[in-house]
């Protein structure tokens, strides 16, 4: 059973650890997305913000832990079933279909949900930002590109989850600031937006609460200005507190 | 006590051979990330090596050993390390796969080329043989206790070094750790000064090592009475289920896993009741090992699906139109109606085969090229094709023809069941696996098709027609693939096609959009059998019948690299493999005797050749630059390409 609470989160992670031989992973994670919010999940390389995605996603066991998919227990079910709940993900190291075009990457999402057609593949891939690019086999597109045809495959199964792993890398800094808009009308739509980014400014300007993970531990946790300014995560980012704000300076950025 | 005393020793002995040649099978695919097919193969010309030094060319015979073991097969790992594998370091699975397949063969076909004369016998004498003949050997426990003899106790502590001195260098020693390091990030180990291709080869010519003194050791004792190939080559499955018992990575396991299929394979033999003959006791030897495999392959655990982060770059054929598979169908069956009327016998028989063999590579296609599930069985479902309309309504009948393609659907499927759980790999093993188990117990066994001799199986009738003529044949079985193609070309312009090319793709990121991969792994094996069943009904209508030989392991391989090297993605690729191995076998009968395997080596030539063109001679730029093939088969290729330079984080 989840935890009492007050309203039903759609994605809540209790107490999750994964070892990895001698190396704890993640160690007694808990994480809540509610609807309608962008929740940011920071942290440097091999914090276990990936591994966490995997564990939420099914595609890696926890070895204790829950995860609740809107109040349902998940922790058990197969990846394809917790999918057909509501959860959708991209990838930080890219898994799209290679050898389809960017249009039937998305639609055979479309057509996991029953819905089919091709206009609204390129629909979706207009919303991302990317419909010129419809036609293209996706081995031919840049980076960039390539994550937001991704983000439209997420979303082609309607998710009421979206765990988004690092969308913006690969992305000029316009293209971020339209993915950043996307994100909020996203959550405005009743969805629960989850973003691993290294962006640290991009998180702090978009979420309503943020996660800071570090060796697999969850060190602060709370809204963007309380999380900016506590000596612990700057601790992390920097090495040392300097008492700058993190996400103020580009150097910041790991 | 004593015959439980034999059987134990006997069993102990064989498992300590598998466990030599299944050590080098995991060092090699732990250091270089290839699991060898051709280790078998390896050790069969080690045995053949060692026999022509010491009984055809008289070298002593501790130096023809020495020569065999710890010369030719490291020059030779060495060699195929450079050839064969450096250029795909890194390639996927099924990749790597079907190189060391092509190696299989092209070792088989070399071993047919020198050691084939049928008017030699190769017969290799034990170890530790006095002059007069006695094997030299020593009774232990009385009257009711067991004879062993030296070459036994040798073998069995030959096989217990190996392993802990191999154990030993892969843990302590420096080199021996940067060679299990090299598979999982070859990069990361060249920045820390080391040579990765160094370690490949280390890696290449330990497991060649271990499989050459596998087979020295086996020559007396499999070949007291001559040694074949194909014996020696199969000995290899056994090597292969141990590795499975150790997951392909763990030495300990593997060796146990060796040592208890060597026990069980002795004990089924020797405690058989004794109302069983020795016809199924000789099958039970060959079914046990491969029984085993398959069942050691559905209890260990299965693997999850780990996001790759591997983005292949790959051109890919274009997607066929539906008007261009019409027109691909009415042409393949407007020349070969004309052909029909033109050529001789033989020809209209080959062609005949060639089509019927081309409606399984179409099967391959779908499994194969569009799903990504390697098939190493698929004469297996053409026989279950074959052997069904041969029983049924009379051996020749339209229900008849109904009835092979839904019996081996169903078949297909059930296979897929437990391998479901399986990728990659071990799919490929399990399928291997079936197809021997298969072969064995059925298709060879003389209870079902009597010894030497085929079921009979009819010919599909045609209306207003007494009987079906070569001529009429050909042209039914043109107009079957046409068909067949136009189903393949269906399939892949459905929403089914785009999940099986998805499936393949990304299994990850498949499950993440909430599909599951084990229905459609299920249905696209149910298709791809069903369609290679429906070949099998022509096959065996053109020949008048099925037997053992036509669904052998080599058989199935064959076409499958064949439908590689034309290109497993494509119809004309399919069709084109079909035809070419029908024609092979047939050129071959023009040739000296002793180029024995012309197709096969042939086939494991061309795949090695093609090792860096993943979509076969058809996906070549040059070529679909220049031709356009019917059914649409050229190749679309991305100018621009795409590599994740993303530096990954660790979690």
């Amino acid at each position: 059973m989840p935890p009492e609470s007050a309203a039903t989160a759609a994605l809540e992670v209790e107490k999750v650890s994964v070892r990895f031989g001698g190396v704890a992973a993640l160690t007694d994670v808990s994480l809540r997305a509610e609807p309608g919010t962008v929740t940011g999940l920071i942290g440097p390389n091999g914090a276990g913000k990936t591994t966490l995605f995997n564990v939420i996603t099914g595609l890696q066991r926890a070895d204790k832990g829950s995860v609740f998919l809107a109040g349902t227990e998940v922790t058990r079910k197969r990846t394809h079933r917790r999918a057909r709940l509501g959860l959708a993900r991209t990838f930080q190291r890219l898994e799209l279909f290679s050898t389809l075009s960017a249009t039937d990457n998305v639609r055979v999402g479309l057509e996991a949900t029953g819905r089919s057609s091709a206009s609204a593949a390129v629909g979706l891939l207009e919303r991302v930002g990317i419909g010129e690019d419809a036609s293209s086999p996706v081995s031919s597109l840049p980076t960039g590109s390539a994550r937001l045809v991704e983000l439209a495959r997420a979303l082609s199964t309607d998710p009421k989850v979206l765990l988004l792993d690092e969308p913006c890398s690969g992305l000029d800094e316009r293209e971020t600031d339209t993915l950043g808009r996307l994100l909020t009308s996203l959550a405005s739509e009743g969805r629960a937006v989850v973003l691993v980014e290294h962006d640290t400014e991009l998180v702090m300007r978009v979420c309503d609460r943020v996660h800071v993970l570090d060796f697999g531990e969850v060190i602060a946790s709370g809204t963007p200005d309380e999380v900016r300014t506590d000596p612990v995560v700057q601790e992390a980012y920097l090495g040392q507190s300097t008492g700058a704000p993190v996400g103020a300076d580009p150097t910041a950025q790991p | 006590m004593s015959t439980f005393l034999a059987f134990t020793v006997l069993g102990i002995v064989s498992g300590a051979v598998y466990a030599i040649l299944a050590t080098g099978l995991v060092v090699t695919y732990n250091t270089t990330g290839v699991f060898n097919f051709a280790q078998g193969a390896v050790g069969a010309v080690a045995a053949f090596s060692y026999w022509q030094l010491w009984q055809a060319w008289h070298w002593p015979f501790l130096l023809a050993i020495l020569f065999v073991v710890l010369v030719e097969a490291p020059v030779l790992a060495v060699a195929v390390e450079f050839v064969f594998f450096r250029r795909i370091h890194g390639a996927s699975v099924e990749r790597s796969l079907m190189v060391s397949l092509g190696l299989l063969v092209i070792l088989l076909g070399v071993a047919t080329i020198f050691w084939s004369n049928p008017d030699v016998v190769r017969s290799v004498p034990p170890y530790f043989t006095q002059a007069n003949g006695t094997v030299l050997s020593v009774h232990l426990f009385g009257a009711n206790g067991v004879t062993l003899q030296y070459q036994e106790i040798m073998i069995v502590v030959i096989a217990a070094v190996v392993s802990v001195a191999l154990g030993l260098f892969l843990r302590r020693v420096r080199i021996g750790v940067a060679m299990r390091a090299v598979v999982d990030d070859p990069e990361l180990v060249a920045m820390s000064g080391a040579k990765p291709y160094r370690m490949s080869q280390t890696g290449w010519a330990i497991g060649f090592m271990l499989a050459g003194l596998a087979g020295v050791l086996l020559a007396p004792i499999v070949g007291q009475t001559g040694l074949t190939a194909d014996q020696l080559t199969l000995l290899a499955l056994n090597g292969f289920a141990a590795a499975v018992v150790g997951r392909l990575r763990n030495l300990p396991m593997t060796f146990v896993g060796a040592i208890a299929l060597g026990l069980i394979t002795q004990y089924c033999v020797g405690y058989l009741p004794g109302h069983i003959n020795a016809g199924l006791a000789s099958v039970l030897t060959e079914v046990i090992p491969v029984a085993f495999l398959f069942v050691v392959l559905l209890v260990i655990p299965a693997a999850r699906l780990a996001p790759a982060g591997r983005l292949s770059v790959r051109p890919v054929p274009k997607v066929v139109t539906g008007r261009q598979s019409v027109a691909g169908a009415i042409l393949l069956v407007a020349l070969v109606a004309v052909l029909a009327a033109m050529v001789g016998e033989t020809a209209l028989a080959t062609m005949s085969q060639g089509l019927a063999f081309g409606i399984v590579g179409l099967s391959l296609v779908l499994l194969v090229g569009y799903a990504g599930q390697v098939s190493l069985c698929q004469l297996t479902f053409m026989g279950i094709g074959a052997y069904t309309m041969g029983k049924a309504f009379g051996g020749g009948s339209w229900w008849g023809l109904v009835l092979a393609v839904v019996v081996s659907g169903a078949v297909g499927a059930v296979v897929a069941l437990p391998a479901l759980r399986l990728r990659g790999l071990y799919l490929a093993l399990a399928t291997f696996a079936f197809g021997e188990v298969m072969y064995s117990a059925f298709f060879s066994n003389s209870t079902v098709i009597p010894d030497g001799t085929s079921i009979n199986v009819g010919r599909v009738p045609l209306p207003f027609m007494h009987g079906v003529s070569d001529r009429a044949m050909l042209v039914e079985v043109a107009v079957a693939a046409a068909l067949c193609a136009l189903v393949v070309g269906l399939v892949r312009r459905s929403a089914f096609g785009r999940r099986l090319v998805a499936m393949s793709d990304s299994p990850a990121a498949y499950a993440t959009v909430g599909l599951n991969s084990v229905r459609t792994k299920v249905i696209v094996f149910a298709l791809s059998a069903a369609m290679a069943g429906l070949g099998g009904v022509f096959y065996a209508g053109q020949q008048g019948g099925i037997g053992a030989n036509d669904v052998q392991f080599i058989g199935s391989l064959t076409l499958l690299l064949w439908v590689v090297i034309w290109g497993v993605r494509t119809v004309s690729g399919a069709l084109l493999g079909g035809m070419t191995a029908a024609v092979l076998p047939v050129l071959q009968t023009h040739l000296p005797p002793s180029l024995a395997d012309l197709a096969g080596l042939a086939a494991g030539i061309g795949i090695v050749l093609l090792a860096q063109s993943p979509e076969g001679i058809l996906g070549m730029e040059w070529l679909t630059n220049r031709v356009h093939l019917p059914f649409g088969d050229t190749a679309d290729v991305p100018r621009e390409l795409f590599v994740d330079h993303e530096v990954a984080s660790a979690a």
